[in-house]
């Protein structure tokens, strides 16, 4: 159908299949970038772009490689924060069962909004997961644990597995490091897993992967699970960093903003949310200290993607590749 | 002879990236009606969407009453004069029957009066308020092909006005169809059913692989009838 | 004194009558929203944006030029429209032959955009909008007290959806919205001119939310938020009535308000949430909403 073809997911068409060397040479770049970054940079910086990269990574595993629009997944990186702030610092749990509570916590979440908003496709889905998220929103405002329009602040970051001082911010750099590394190859398996190439047929027709006897809908509520969950982690080791969980990271801003940062980057691209969330968490950071209202620019930048930068920087830089082979 | 009403010369066209008219000359003189004729694919709905412009990626020239209509935009194609009832016959769902036959504004003086038009289809008058897609199929053609005479176009484009109908409401469009030569009406038919074809049409063009192969008139029908029985496979 | 339930009367009512005033918004703007998606197969998001430009444009004609409420209910909703024409000629229908998506996220950059500027113009505290004086003071129905503009606000709503319904089914003009919706290359091949139909049907819906801010400016205030906060709402209205019916939509939007209005009196904790938490219920017993024919 026309209007498949022009769909979010023509960028991929190019860039699922390929693990050229390519890739991999970019990766090693990659790591090579992460592992020396805090001597170069800010760590805290780093830290808040490795997490919102592993949380933009989590949305499109949904968007780029199923064809989904969440308009809702602020909700699985703030209730993931809400959860592992509150265990730390409410129950004394240390760091890595604080989040692995927050990433359990979104996973269950998914289930629950998977299962309702995958019953409509397309538009509806974005509509329906918006507003599970903004009802998820209105109970995060009035339940007491969360602190309402102050958050749960001062968490302790506590010692890793009894030993590592998180607190010394290199060990907690690497540490955020390891987890975004871990979870960006979780993404990159999934991907290309048998698993990942029925997500992208029911991309392409859902009509023919049912036809040919897979149960999409399974598959759709297993990708979102698994996309819920990693915006947890990402949630959780975010709030253990800040040492905060507040309002602002289960708001539909929250969850525009991991849209923009995909779309910016390249919808369905694997380096392409990596690429939007470095620039969009940089950005941030200089509009701060300028004048010019943060929406404003921000909205400026999704209009002009939508209109002109479909492909995002990650997807262009791909057909520009693909253009010079021929 | 004197000017073609319709005159379409070097028409190509495309479906996205395939190729699917390559270079068709048509013309069609005033109170005619003309034929196309061809096996499935040969490209007769695309010759007849292409000169609609429904179908928007196409090349070369298309006259009518020497009026140039490549260059216009979909909405003023009709101004000109041409009237569509598509293949499908787009009977609205959401439009009564007598909002169906109502909706295309008129383009020009001349068109058939609702009375004329409820005379000639008695059964659109007695479901006037039903729902368009509610009619059987031969009614929703008769529907398809009244709502365009209200306008006031004065050639109209048929596409396969008997796909999948019972031989008796074949007849019955055969009756309007030459009820509409009779008033002087020019009709440009795409058409499958070569028995329905060479009842009704003046002069047939024999289309194949997006290519006009042939032109005769209705007299020169018996003599072509081998090689027709070859390319239509009759 | 007369109870239900436990509830004085009086307050239960005045909370029915808080919840018919929500939802004669609710009404107005997801019948805004359904005409648009209808036509455009866009989802406005920026819809929120252009009922809190409807409030301020009726606010800045009071302010700066003197216009009282009854020119700007017309004027205000013009000026919105305008800006819906502008949207839909520069933006929106550059994207029509796209994923429906983009129409999503190119609303909402467009929304942020808008109630960003104010935001940063006006600051988050609200405006004051006075009563028009003809509306001052309250009617005595004995059992409640009826302030006359919360009145005139539920049967102007009323009104605005029945002539947004009349036009659609009964006019010439929507006779061409319905059949477009369903094939607009044919509509457009009998002669009709369909992109200035599609820029027009998005300027109606956007003078619609521009008609219920008007509306909506001396009840609540005239502040850069109030679409924020309605639009996810509406959205879900529009979920759970799905939004193949217009007529769907606007009653789902009446009877959500009221059924949140109860909310806030029997479990005031649930008031915020209750239409989400029926969103999900209607999702999961019919899927395709309660009017919805899919």
């Amino acid at each position: 159908m026309a209007t498949k073809a022009a769909s979010p997911n023509v960028a991929n068409v190019t860039a699922g299949h390929r693990t050229s060397s390519r890739t991999i040479a970019l990766m090693i770049i990659g790591l090579a970038l992460i592992l020396v970054a805090p001597f170069l940079i800010y760590p805290v910086f780093v830290m808040k772009v490795l997490c919102f990269a592993l949380f933009a990574a989590a949305f499109n595993l949904l968007l780029g490689y199923v064809g989904l629009l969440s308009f809702g997944h602020a909700a699985f990186f703030g209730g993931a924060a809400y959860i592992t702030a509150h265990a730390i610092k409410q129950w004394g749990y240390p760091p890595e069962l604080a989040i692995l509570l927050g990433t359990g916590f979104a996973a269950v979440m998914g289930v629950v909004f998977g299962y309702v908003a995958i019953k409509r496709q397309g538009i509806y889905f974005a509509m329906i997961t918006m507003a599970l998220a903004q009802m998820f929103y209105f109970f995060c405002l009035q339940a007491p644990f969360t602190g309402g329009e102050d958050g749960i602040q001062g968490v302790p970051r506590g010692k890793l597995f009894g030993f590592i001082d998180l607190s010394n911010s290199l060990n907690m750099y690497y540490f955020v490091a390891a987890v975004f590394i871990i979870g960006f190859l979780f993404i990159w398996r999934v991907v290309h897993s048998p698993f990942g190439s029925i997500l992208k047929a029911i991309r392409e027709n859902e009509q023919r992967a049912v036809s040919l006897g897979y149960r999409v809908n399974r598959y759709k509520l297993g990708a979102f699970v698994i996309s819920a969950a990693l915006a947890g982690l990402a949630g959780s080791v975010k709030a253990i960093v800040f040492q905060l969980a507040s309002l602002t990271d289960v708001g539909f801003q929250m969850s525009g903003e991991v849209v923009l940062m995909t779309l910016l980057g390249g919808i369905g691209t694997l380096m392409g949310p990596v690429v939007g969330a470095v620039l969009v968490v940089s950005l941030e950071n200089y509009l701060a200290t300028s004048s010019l209202p943060v929406p404003v620019v921000i909205g400026s930048i999704f209009v002009i993607c939508v209109l002109l930068f479909r492909r995002g920087i990650v997807g262009e830089f791909n057909a520009w590749m693909d253009r010079k082979r021929g | 002879m004197t000017e073609p009403l319709l005159q379409v010369k070097g028409l190509q066209a495309w479906y996205g990236e395939s190729h699917v008219l390559h270079g068709v000359d048509l013309q069609v003189h005033r109170g005619e009606t003309v034929t196309l004729l061809g096996r499935n694919g040969a490209g007769k709905t695309t010759t007849l969407k292409s000169i609609m412009g429904v179908l928007r990626k196409r090349q070369g020239e298309i006259r009518l009453n020497g009026k140039d209509l490549m260059g216009l935009p979909l909405h003023q194609i009709a101004y000109a004069g041409l009237g569509f009832v598509p293949e499908e016959r787009g009977i609205f769902s959401g439009l009564s029957v007598h909002e169906n036959l109502m909706l295309p504004p008129k383009v020009a003086d001349g068109g058939f009066t609702l009375d004329e038009i409820y005379h000639l289809f008695p059964n659109l008058a007695e479901r006037r308020n039903s729902q368009g897609t509610k009619l059987s199929g031969g009614e929703q053609q008769m529907l398809a092909i009244a709502r365009i005479l209200r306008t006031g176009a004065n050639i109209l484009l048929l596409d396969e006005p008997t796909e999948g109908l019972a031989p008796v409401i074949v007849q019955r469009i055969g009756d309007v169809i030459r009820a509409l030569k009779a008033k002087g009406m020019t009709i440009l038919l795409v058409e499958q059913n070569f028995r329905f074809a060479r009842k009704v049409a003046d002069r047939f063009y024999v289309m194949e692989d997006g290519h006009m192969i042939d032109t005769f008139t209705a007299d020169e029908l018996e003599g072509r009838m081998d090689s027709l029985n070859e390319t239509l496979g009759l | 004194m007369v109870t239900v339930f436990g509830i004085s009367l009086p307050a239960l009512m005045g909370q029915l009558l808080i919840g018919l005033i929500n939802g004669s918004f609710y009404a107005m703007l997801s019948l805004g929203l359904a005409v648009i998606f209808g036509m455009l197969r866009v989802i406005n998001f920026a819809h929120g944006a252009q009922y809190m430009l409807g409030a301020f444009f009726a606010w800045f004609l009071l302010r700066y030029a003197g216009i009282g409420f009854w020119p700007a209910l017309v004027l205000a909703p013009l000026g919105v429209a305008l800006v819906g024409v502008v949207i839909e000629k520069v933006l929106l229908s550059r994207i029509y032959n796209l994923d429906h998506l983009y129409g999503l996220l190119l609303t909402f950059g467009l929304a942020l955009v808008i109630e960003g500027l104010f935001r940063h113009w006006y600051g988050t505290s609200g405006q004051p909008y006075s009563i028009p004086s003809t509306f001052q003071g309250a009617f005595n129905l004995g059992f409640m007290i009826l302030p006359k503009y919360r009145a005139f606000v539920i049967v102007a709503s009323v009104i605005v959806c029945l002539t947004t319904w009349l036009l659609i089914e009964k006019t010439k003009f929507g006779a061409y919205l319905r059949a477009a919706t369903e094939n607009p290359t044919l509509v457009q091949a009998f002669g009709v001119n369909v992109p200035r139909l599609l820029t027009l049907t998005y300027a109606i819906g956007a003078g619609l939310a521009g008609l219920a801010g008007v509306l909506a400016a001396p009840v609540y205030q005239v502040s850069p938020l109030m679409g924020q906060n309605i639009v996810i709402i509406v959205f879900a209205v529009v979920v759970i009535g799905g939004m193949g019916s217009i007529m769907g939509a606007v009653v789902t939007g009446y009877v959500l308000g009221l059924v949140e209005g109860l909310t806030k009196v029997f479990y005031p904790e649930a008031s915020s949430t209750v239409i989400f938490v029926i969103m999900v219920l209607v999702l999961l017993v019919r899927p395709a909403g309660l009017f919805g024919k899919e």
